[in-house]
């Protein structure tokens, strides 16, 4: 179950992942992207991370929600609306649950719902939707595996891009990873690591 | 590329803080944030909000249209660049008086994203957000930055309707609907005598020969749809005339709104000529303008040339809206 606390750590968790592999997620998106998404979500987190210390926290939803904005508000392009969606739309799930009852699994179905809508793309594009479709599939099976995480990163790497910049390469975009993928995969690693949520 | 500017990351920045202190009696800045809002005695007047934005170098497009009887907010993104969704959300707030907020937005992916987002926060919120996506240019079908058509010149009358209802009183779900019946009845299509640049490029985003124009170039240099040798003023009303009539498929008895836009760089002189030829034009059609307008409202930047947005009058209280009075830095008489 989510509470303030773990889901604050969730995120500081994810933030020093992106941080640490800062350069690497660039690198991923040079020969597919603008080779800017490891600095853009890097500021986005840094800032995400200073907004969550500040602020008064009085429920997980409030923690989702002041990521979001956090996000939005700095890191700009594609990643911004999309990560900004995904937490916006978990600070709507958890929302209304009781404080003792927030399980991580509808969250991330219901982000998944707000990414597929925002973005358009649909599971096989080669964008951040293949990982959260596949870790949603998997969590709803049971906790989630850093093996499972893995895999759901490396599908995107035959896939040819359908959304996004990379779609303009077309064929040319198979045989990458998917920066967006290998940062959500970061995402859920650092789910696994935080270790009390699911 | 020669601009009278400072710092180009400076230059959206530097045009708000120009613009709220030129006129501070229209209009004043949310802090922090490039959201120009109204600042005349009737701001917090009980009325329904409207709220649009959208990249900065349209100018006076969209800020120019805050003021009573039409926005409430306006939010500048980057040049060419839509708003953020923090920035959006903060004008919502601020036009909320008890009444709902309804976001005026380009059909632009990037708008369409940003608008979305800060209507999702806003209904976390509970301020109730209802919105629109104008999508009057005909030139093409998806271009480089839209799926569809494009939002140009034409949002303009959309801002003078809808304010000219919200100031009457008119509630969210009203606003609503007049927006999805006049939307459909707006059509624009333009011509590009030369490209934009955009400060941080440097260079314009395209070029065409001392002798060459393109006709359905979008407000951020998107391509057109043909490329023509320069031709008269009465040869280009015609062929801009041609493509709105495959819409609208003119006939006596139907009742037209008007607006030539400069792109920018175009001098009045040449819009009030090439207006002329359009209206010469219409009168041969047999229909009835009611209201006309010429100046430069959407531009692009330096870009030079003009677009023609046609507005079917069918509603009378429509041309009431567009006559209605405002105080707007740019809307004029």
């Amino acid at each position: 179950m989510l509470t303030v606390a773990n889901t604050t750590k969730w995120l500081q968790l994810f933030t020093d992942q992106v941080n640490t592999n800062q350069d690497a997620l660039n690198q991923y998106d040079t020969p597919i992207g603008d080779g800017d998404h490891g600095s853009n979500l890097a500021r986005g987190t840094t800032a995400m991370m200073d907004s969550l210390n500040k602020a008064d926290l009085k429920s997980v939803s409030d923690v989702w929600k002041t990521a979001a904005m956090a996000i939005i508000s700095k890191v700009g392009g594609a990643a911004g609306p999309l990560y900004g969606t995904a937490f916006l739309e978990m600070a709507k799930a958890s929302k209304d649950r009781p404080a003792d009852d927030i399980a991580v699994q509808p969250l991330i179905d219901a982000s998944l719902k707000g990414l597929l809508k925002r973005g358009g793309a649909v599971p096989g594009d080669k964008t951040m939707v293949d990982v959260w479709t596949d870790v949603d599939a998997d969590l709803e099976k049971g906790p989630l595996t850093s093996d499972q995480v893995k895999t759901a990163v490396e599908s995107t790497k035959p896939m040819e891009a359908k959304k996004g910049r990379a779609s303009y390469l077309g064929k040319d975009s198979v045989g990458h990873l998917d920066p967006g993928s290998v940062s959500s995969g970061f995402f859920f690693e650092s789910l696994i690591q935080e270790g009390e949520i699911q | 590329m020669k601009k009278i500017i400072n710092n180009v990351d400076d230059v959206v920045a530097e045009m708000v803080d120009g613009m709220v202190r030129s006129y501070p009696q229209i209009v004043k800045k949310l802090p922090d944030t490039e959201a120009i809002v109204r600042n005349d005695a009737d701001r917090d007047k009980s009325i329904v909000g409207l709220v649009s934005g959208g990249g900065s170098g349209h100018e006076p497009t969209h800020a120019g249209y805050v003021g009573q009887g039409m926005l409430s907010a306006a939010v500048a993104g980057q040049v060419f660049t839509s708003p953020t969704p923090d920035q959006i959300y903060a004008a919502i707030k601020d036009a909320n008086h008890g009444k709902g907020v309804f976001l005026i937005i380009k059909n632009y992916s990037g708008d369409v994203m940003n608008f979305d987002m800060a209507k999702d926060i806003a209904d976390m919120d509970d301020i109730p957000v209802k919105s629109i996506v104008v999508d009057d240019d005909i030139a093409v079908e998806n271009s480089t930055y839209t799926q569809g058509r494009r939002g140009v010149a034409g949002t303009i009358f959309v801002h003078k309707i809808l304010g000219a209802a919200a100031d009457q009183g008119a509630d969210l779900d009203q606003i609503d609907s007049l927006a999805h019946q006049i939307v459909p009845n707006i059509k624009t299509i333009g011509v590009a005598l030369s490209g934009a640049t955009v400060p941080a490029v440097g260079k314009p985003g395209f070029t065409l020969a001392d002798d060459e124009i393109e006709y359905g170039v979008g407000i951020h240099g998107e391509p057109g749809y043909r490329k023509e040798k320069l031709q008269s003023s009465k040869d280009m009303a015609h062929e801009l005339l041609e493509k709105l009539g495959s819409e609208f498929h003119f006939e006596a008895g139907q009742h037209y709104a008007v607006l030539v836009n400069g792109m920018g760089a175009t001098p009045l002189m040449e819009q009030y000529i090439f207006m002329n030829d359009v209206l010469n034009e219409l009168d041969k059609d047999g229909v009835s303008v009611d209201y006309t307008k010429v100046g430069n409202f959407m531009t692009s930047l330096d870009m030079a040339g003009v677009s023609l947005t046609l507005m079917k009058l069918d509603d009378a209280h429509w041309l009431q809206n567009l006559q209605y009075p405002v105080k707007t830095i740019a809307w004029g008489a």
